[in-house]
Order: structure tokens, then sequence, then C-alpha cells
């Protein structure tokens, strides 16, 4: 377990300084700041992005009013729920109802600190990165139960009773899809899944299994929304019927922190798709030496970011355009759908890469 | 066996019709020219109110300033929250008309039941909706405009 950031910071401290331990530290705080700056520098960002896509998809405009195009308007949001005051209502089990928002933005942020953004922007290189996803992903569904068990209100109960219910039976099809691509790679760290994609646009495992590495994309796609509880998956929120779910007690910070969450968790499981699928960091390169010696001038950041937001964006895309289905309809879209296909899945994975069949 | 070809039906069928919604948002998304919503302050000169927009209630009146009201009051009967009290009076052939059309514009919900009932058709939503006012005065209205004619 080493720390990739290769920091000038922490290179003079442990050479020049009478103190060399002292880099350890550092180095800590300085991936600590790089978490948190991805984390909570996006969410903003994230948040414009989801009004406006969705504002073009309903033919409205819009945030018009604060700056160019309404830029400042989540600025301001922000700034309005950090200054409103933190309340629990009668009855709430205080010590519960303030751990949930806590506990559900340790799990997004451990899940950023395993992602490599570029070659050397990766803040904990692990060589079991994939299970370690796979055990910190049940974090968020604690917190869910938390916050509604101990909000007092019997729609928060309901939602995270039925929010628990789909994270489970969803997680099991997650880590099935997770594990194949760990198998067709032959590594669990990321780093490694990055490399084996090492190459053209042809590289990239959603192209180079033919058929199954475009099924799986899809799948993982489907099951990582229904992971972040989003629209068509928002059981947990279901505005319509249960007001907002397990946070409709929570106000302030504490509700910001619920909200922060969903957007990092979008960010995590986008990039985990362009991981696993879409190359990572690595440029999308064509072949052609004349248009690839350009493409390869842009930063691996600039690349990996742009893959990430491309898949937000089309988690956005669905959530503006599915309707919700019913809790049963929802399970059995999972139990009789998406794990026997995606144990299909695996099974014809395993003979792919055996018999190398691979582009 | 019907069950098993309808899950492999719906199987088929699910993705073509997702994929039938895409088409449609995606279309309007990569089209942003095409807005539904009115932008209202800016657009105010040239804002105008659909046909049926329920705006306060107005009297109708010719050029010649005549309405047909015969101040029957059916109008004042079926107005749920009593904004409206049609004063009748006598013209010099001793023929009942009407006489002052009063109508108060802060209790009226704009539900239209005056519209509806009025058998002679005189009554009309008008279209202007930029009515708030800090004076109560104001919102009490005579609706018509000369008295004790018909």
């Amino acid at each position: 377990m080493t720390f990739g950031i290769p920091n000038f910071i922490g290179e003079i401290v442990r050479d020049y300084s009478p103190w060399p331990e002292l880099a350890l530290g550092i180095n800590v705080i300085l991936a600590v700041c790089a978490v948190l700056a991805v984390g909570i520098g996006s969410a903003p960002i994230l948040i414009y992005m989801e009004r406006k896509v969705c504002a073009h998809v309903q033919c409205r405009l819009g945030p018009m009013r604060l700056g160019w195009h309404g830029i400042l308007q989540t600025v301001a949001d922000v700034l309005k729920l950090l200054f409103k005051e933190v309340y629990s209502p009668k009855g709430v089990d205080t010590i519960m109802y303030y751990l949930a928002p806590m506990i559900s933005l340790t799990a997004p942020f451990f899940t950023l600190a395993l992602i490599p953004f570029g070659a050397q922007w990766q803040v904990i290189n692990l060589d079991f990165a994939v299970p370690a996803i796979i055990a910190i992903n049940g974090l968020g569904l604690f917190a869910i139960l938390l916050g509604g068990w101990a909000s007092n209100n019997k729609y928060s109960l309901l939602s995270a009773l039925r929010s628990g219910a789909q994270m489970i039976s969803y997680e099991v099809s997650f880590a099935v899809i997770m594990l194949f691509v760990v198998m067709i790679s032959g590594s669990a760290s990321l780093n490694d899944i990055i490399a084996t994609q090492t190459g053209t646009i042809f590289n990239w495992w959603i192209i180079k299994l033919p058929v199954l590495g475009f099924v799986g994309f899809i799948m993982f796609m489907c099951i990582s929304t229904a992971e972040l509880n989003r629209a068509p998956f928002d059981i947990a929120e279901a505005e319509q019927e249960l007001t907002a779910g397990f946070h409709t007690e929570y106000t302030g910070t504490a509700f910001a922190m619920f909200y922060l969450t969903e957007y990092i968790n979008m960010i995590g499981a986008a990039a985990l798709g362009s991981i696993f699928f879409l190359g990572g960091w690595q440029a999308p390169l064509i072949g052609v030496a004349a248009v690839d010696q350009y493409l390869l001038m842009v930063p691996d950041l600039v690349w990996m970011f742009a893959k990430i937001y491309f898949l937000i964006w089309l988690y956005m895309m669905f959530r503006w355009t599915w309707l919700r289905p019913r809790i049963d309809q929802l399970m059995s879209f999972e139990w009789k759908f998406l794990l026997p296909l995606s144990l299909i899945l695996l099974a014809m994975g395993a003979v792919f890469t055996a018999m190398g069949w691979v582009l | 066996m019907m069950t098993v070809s309808k899950y492999f039906h719906a199987v088929v069928t699910g993705p073509i019709s997702l994929l039938k919604g895409m088409s449609v948002t995606l279309k309007y998304f990569f089209n942003p020219k095409k807005i539904v919503t009115e932008q209202y302050p800016e657009n105010r000169a040239t804002l105008k109110m659909h046909e049926r927009f329920r705006g306060r209630v107005e009297l109708i009146h010719n050029e010649q300033n005549m309405h047909t009201c015969t101040a029957c009051g059916i109008c004042e009967k079926n107005c749920p929250n009593n904004s409206i009290n049609v004063l009748s009076t006598k013209n010099i052939a001793g023929k009942k008309v009407l006489g002052k059309y009063l109508y108060r514009m802060d209790t009226c919900t704009q539900c239209g039941f005056c519209v509806e009932s009025c058998p002679f058709g005189c009554l009309k939503m008008a279209h202007d909706f930029e009515m708030s006012s800090a004076d109560k005065q104001v919102f009490n209205m005579t609706l018509n405009k000369t008295e004790g004619q018909g």
C-alpha cells in the first residue's frame, strides 16, 4: 500500500528536513485534501449539470438568473444549505440521527481514494481494490437504514426498508459484474485493469471482448444506477410517495451531506465504469498516427474526467427519461433478469477468456 | 409455458421501448432552441396568455358600452365565496335592470362558476394576471360602466 501521489512537498521533507517521519503525515494530509477536492469540488458542478440536463430534456432553460446561464445558482444553494439551522424533530434517536449522514459520506470518499484519475493521480494503489469497493459499498446502505430508522418518521422508515431490500439485492449482481471484469482482465487492481486496455479504442473491454463487453457495460450502467439509488431506481427517495424518503427529516448540513453522498457516489460509479469498460485514463486512440499524436497531447486527467462526465450525463439522461418501477417490479427485474444474466455473462466471459476469443 | 414466452417477449420489447423514450429525450436535449416555458419578466411585452386562462371576472361590454346582464343574480347564487353582489334597480319603465355589479377580486378564486352559470353569456374571465396591490380597495370593483342600463 503506497501513496501514489508523487508530491514534491513530501519528498523535500523526507530528504532535507531534520524529521523525515513528517513526510508520512504530510502525505496523508495531501491525500485527504485530494479526495476532498475531487468530491466536494465536483458536487456543485454536478448539481448545476443535473439541473441543466433535466431542464433541456423537459424543454426548459433551467437556472438562468444568477450569473451567466445561472452558474452561481448552485453556489448560492450550497451557501443557503450551510447556513440553515441543523434541527432534529422530537423523538429522534439523536446519536444515530447525526451519525447517519457522516457514515454515508465515508463510503464514497473511500471509493474515490482507490480510483486512479491519471497515471500518477491516485491516492491508494490497492491490489485488491475491487473486493474493497464491494465491501465498502455496504456502508452506504447502512447509513440509509440508520438515517431512516432514527428519524422517527414512518415514511423514512418505509424508505429505509425499501432501500435496504433494493440495495442488498442489487449488490449481488453488482459484485458479479465487477468479478466479471476482474476475471477477464486477470487482476483486482484498478491500475492493472487499466493496463490490460492499453492501446487503441479497440483494446477497451467494451469492444475487446466481442458482444459480451458491450452487454456487460450496459448491465453495469443499469446495476450501478440501482446502486446509486437514482431514478429510475430511486425507490428509496420516491419523492411522490415518500416525500423524500430517508432524508425527509434532515435539514441544513446533515441534508447537504446526504445530497453530497449521492453525487460523489455518482462520480465513483462513473469512474468505475470508465475504468472497467472504457480504458480508464487512457486516450481514445483510433490507430491513425496523424490523429493520435494530438489525442496523446491531452493530459490523462482530462480524458478520465471526460469519460466520467460522459457516464454521469448518461445517468442523468436515464433519470429524466425513464419511469420509476414499483418495488415488486424492481425486485423481479433484479432476481429474475439481471442476476441470471450476469451469471450467464460470468460463465460466457470464462469461456471467452479460456478460448482466447478476445480481439 | 405462457409465462416463459411472456418473459422473453418482455426481455426483447422492454429495451426497445426504453430506447424509444431515450430517443425523444435525446432529441430534446440536443435541440435546446425549443423551449416551451415562458421567460416571464423578460417577455412581459410579448407575453400572451392562452385562450382559457382564468384571470378576474369581466362583464362583456360592446362598443356602445352596452352589456346583456339582466340582474338575475344566478352568478351571485353560484359564487362559492360570495365575491359577487348583483344590485338591481328599476329603470324608467319600471323594469328590473342592473344597478351595480359588485365584484371583490380579493376573495375570488377564479373558479369560473359565474361564467359557466350565466344564462345570457355576459361574463368572461379576463386575461390580465398582474393584479397584486397593497391597497385593498383596488379589489372592490364595479364591473358595469353605466348604471341602470339594459
